[in-house]
């Protein structure tokens, strides 16, 4: 039995769930805009909705309020300037757009990256997974109407590692620090060590997390059988991540793709049973635990060597003519690159795969049925990022 | 694992005429993608989803390109009648000389669906479509019935490129607002006269910075003001 | 006005001098309420200095309130599209007086690294005044905080009378700031020439 199988069984009883109504023929409909300012919607994002009285019946998603043309400047500018850029996409988790980046370059050219390198961007790419993951459940418990503490818990955690993250690559959150064939500067055994001691507090720290907050009755309620999504529909629509990993589909890139060097870590892929909002959010506070381990292990066989491959060229590169697609499992999703070389110095075509916005895919599927209160929840669940979303 | 070839051969069993080309891919990644034609399309999508074999039921990216029209300078041997003078006598000859001849290969816009198998657990399959050119025949069938994951992008591709999918359930702006009359992403968008110059500025910018403020004088007569 | 000397030999004694300017704009700076209205990347740090290790509650910011009726400081924090920028100037148009601007980071000043984009807005100080910039892409929680702080001392030294007083104490100052209408390639206007003065280059 799943985790999540088992703290179900403690649902209260007698707890009443108005059915799905049917659409009153007779009745109107009303059509109200939510967002683009919103408190609950993440960042600059439309819903129009159509409402039968409080029942969702259409949901419109519309975005764009944030489209800053990333791919059409990628155009003008050369493949490493590209580099600062990918930072700003999804921006909470800037380090691993750039290892998504460096990848798929990596891929284009024919790179090969050294061993410290490899594990240096596992530490940094887990360290920014778990912080995401405690950052998206305080914010889906902020929008559940517990105002700001779950949330100051989770930053708390996250202010440890964007300390760590500022005192490697200078800043905390546009890190900009992986390379084509590496990373940028070699980390010291000081802050392998600071690294080791955040990493250690953080099973406590996520056990209290899970203890306040996965037996609530209230949070139980309110997310259990909220929002549901069946496999098929998934995979169809290109869903990926823990939204997909929560409707029991197995498909985690670290374990598909091989990329880096995830074949040496002994971790578990968490899956949901049920495919709801409290299975997507259990599944990312157990993808938390597993990243510890990763962490744990990382940063005990990091071994030395140079991070950064010396016949990598990063200024002036100019690849062959060809084109790449590298892909990575971004705490998102699956995050891709595109690139189109003709040979200049500058990509031809450079295309981000975003993870968010095909995740809002089926966002209409999900809340048809269910109230606006609900909408809310729904849509914090699939946790997207709108820098991401209209690059 | 199965090659491009191989998956080429399964297609062309399963959907006779369904005219698809290997395009190779130089680069070290050798992902090297299938060029379909855009008449049987989506009959090829459906068999490439429903097949138990390939199975590529995920559809994760679609992008659009833009390839506008090139000039190409071929050397040609081209063998013409002279008349030469021999031994006093005008005589005609023939002579072989090389020339560089110039044509215009026309430009298109291309849609490229990078397919995946969630069940097999490979990828990426490359399917490439190319539309005839890029003013205005720009249809290309929507493959949204058969992955819906290509509905949002598509509808931006159509935002930002122009081409116009068929049989998409929805195609409208995604990225821009309703009344925005072009297509940014094009190679030969002119963007809106809106920069604001700095005072430093050098190369190309100086020469944007100088081109709108004569403009602007032109405009009103002054040398202040937007 | 009293000699600041004499003012804290007063308050020495137990005698409190003062003007109602600073009783005034005491009270106004130390209770100003910020809209939450968080665009892109800066609004994480917005985001961060609420929270408890940079506390900006404790500088009078105590809540965020998502309604622009209920809201004194409207922090642009984040780039602003053209599409969003409408938007933008509907909301600082529903704030009611005294209201206060914070474009925060590079991409609210002018545009940002996205400069060159054809949906950025290059500055929202196109559109409505602002009082501060914070420079930065993001700024440190602390640079807001410091931002904050300036404009508190902005507020302490707005005279009640005469040029330079507060735009609710003036009857021809402009209250409501024309909307922009998204048009077919831009927005029209492109800027609001009463706000934004175009610089003059001499080249």
């Amino acid at each position: 039995m799943t985790v999540s199988g088992a703290i179900r069984k403690m649902k209260p009883e007698g707890w009443n769930r108005p059915p799905l109504v049917k659409l009153d023929s007779e009745g109107e409909l009303l059509e109200i805009a939510m967002g683009p300012h919103h408190p609950s919607t993440h960042g600059v994002f439309r819903m129009n909705l159509t409402l039968d009285g409080e029942r969702v019946v259409g949901l419109k998603p519309e975005f764009g309020y944030l489209h800053r043309n990333h791919e059409k400047i990628a155009e003008s500018i050369s493949y490493l300037a590209c580099m600062p850029y990918t930072d700003r996409l999804d921006y909470i988790c800037s380090l691993t757009n750039n290892w998504a980046y460096a990848l798929a370059v990596e891929k284009l050219v024919g790179l090969e990256v050294p061993e410290r390198a490899e594990y240096l961007r596992v530490i940094l790419g887990e360290l920014t997974r778990v912080q995401n993951h405690l950052g998206a459940t305080g914010f889906l418990i902020q929008d559940m109407g517990a105002s700001g503490t779950p949330l100051m818990y989770a930053f708390k955690e996250r202010e440890k590692i964007l300390d760590l993250f500022e005192s490697l690559t200078g800043s905390r959150m546009m890190c900009n620090y992986m390379r084509f064939g590496g990373c940028r500067v070699d980390a010291s055994s000081a802050w392998l060590d600071a690294a080791r001691k955040v990493v250690a507090g953080l099973p406590s720290f996520v056990g209290e997390f899970e203890s306040l907050l996965c037996t609530n009755e209230i949070l139980m309620a309110r997310t259990q059988e909220m929002g549901i999504l069946r496999r098929e529909l998934a995979v169809n629509a290109g869903v990926t991540g823990p939204l997909l990993r929560a409707s029991g589909i197995n498909y985690d890139l670290r374990k598909v793709d091989h990329y880096g060097i995830y074949d040496r870590f002994d971790f578990r892929v968490p899956l949901g049973e049920h495919g709801d909002v409290y299975d997507r959010m259990m599944v990312r506070l157990l993808e938390v635990r597993e990243s510890i381990k990763i962490l744990e292990a990382a940063l005990k066989d990091i071994p030395g060597g140079p991070v950064m491959d010396s016949k990598a060229k990063n200024r002036g590169l100019r690849p062959k003519p060809g084109e790449a697609y590298g892909r990575i499992e971004a705490p998102k999703g699956e995050l891709g690159f595109y690139l189109i070389s003709d040979g200049g110095p500058n990509p031809y075509r450079y295309r981000v795969r975003p993870p968010s916005l095909i995740n809002l895919t089926i966002l209409e599927d999900m809340c048809l049925g269910h109230s606006v209160a609900d909408v809310v929840l729904i849509f914090g669940s699939v946790d997207i990022v709108l820098g991401e979303v209209d690059r | 694992m199965k090659t491009i070839e191989e998956i080429k051969a399964a297609i062309e069993a399963a959907v006779p005429g369904a005219g698809v080309e290997v395009v190779p891919n130089p680069s070290p990644s050798a992902q090297h993608s299938l060029r379909l034609s855009p008449e049987r399309a989506v009959e090829v999508a459906r068999f490439l989803r429903d097949d138990a074999e390939l199975a590529l039921d995920f559809l994760s990216n679609v992008t659009g390109v833009d390839w506008p029209d090139r000039e190409v300078a071929e050397k040609v041997k081209v063998t013409r009648t002279v008349t030469k003078i021999v031994e006093g006598v005008e005589q005609a000859a023939e002579e072989t000389a090389e020339e560089t001849q110039k044509r215009v290969e026309p430009g298109y816009l291309e849609v490229v669906y990078h397919l995946f198998s969630v069940e097999k657990k490979y990828g990426p399959v490359v399917l490439r479509m190319r539309t005839v050119n890029r003013t205005d025949k720009v249809e290309l069938p929507s493959l949204t019935p058969v992955w819906r994951s290509a509905e949002f992008q598509e509808r931006e591709i159509y935002d930002l490129f122009g081409v116009f999918f068929t049989g998409h359930p929805d195609l409208r702006r995604i990225l821009m607002w309703e009344g925005f009359q072009d297509h940014p992403m094009l190679r030969d968008y002119v963007e809106p006269d809106d920069f604001e110059y700095e005072p430093t500025a050098h190369d190309e910018v100086l020469a944007r910075a100088q081109a709108h403020e004569a403009a602007v004088a032109g405009r009103e007569g002054t040398g202040v003001g937007q | 006005m009293v000699d600041e000397a004499l003012k804290i030999e007063m308050g020495k004694q137990g005698i409190v001098v003062t003007s109602l300017q600073e009783l005034y704009n005491w009270g106004r700076r130390g209770s100003v309420w910020p809209m939450n209205f968080g665009l892109a990347c800066c609004a994480i740090e917005m985001i961060a200095t609420t929270m408890a290790r940079y506390d900006m509650a404790r500088f009078g910011a105590e809540v965020f309130r998502p309604s622009p009726r209920q809201a004194d400081l409207l922090i642009v924090s984040g780039t602003v599209t053209k599409k969003m920028a409408p938007q933008v100037v509907r909301l600082y148009n529903q704030m009611p007086e005294p209201r206060y601007v914070i474009a925060m980071g590079a991409c609210a000043i002018s545009g940002g690294p996205f400069k060159q984009g054809y949906n950025v807005l290059k500055g929202i100080d196109r559109y409505i005044p602002v009082d501060v910039h914070i420079p930065g892409c993001p700024p440190r929680p602390e640079a807001l905080l410091e931002a904050f702080i300036t404009l508190q001392k902005k507020i302490d030294a707005q005279p009640l009378t005469g040029e330079g007083r507060p735009r609710f104490l003036d009857a021809a100052a402009q209250g409501e700031f024309p909307v922009p209408v998204p048009g077919e390639h831009d927005l029209e206007p492109a800027s609001n020439k009463g706000v934004w003065p175009v610089p003059v280059v001499i080249r």
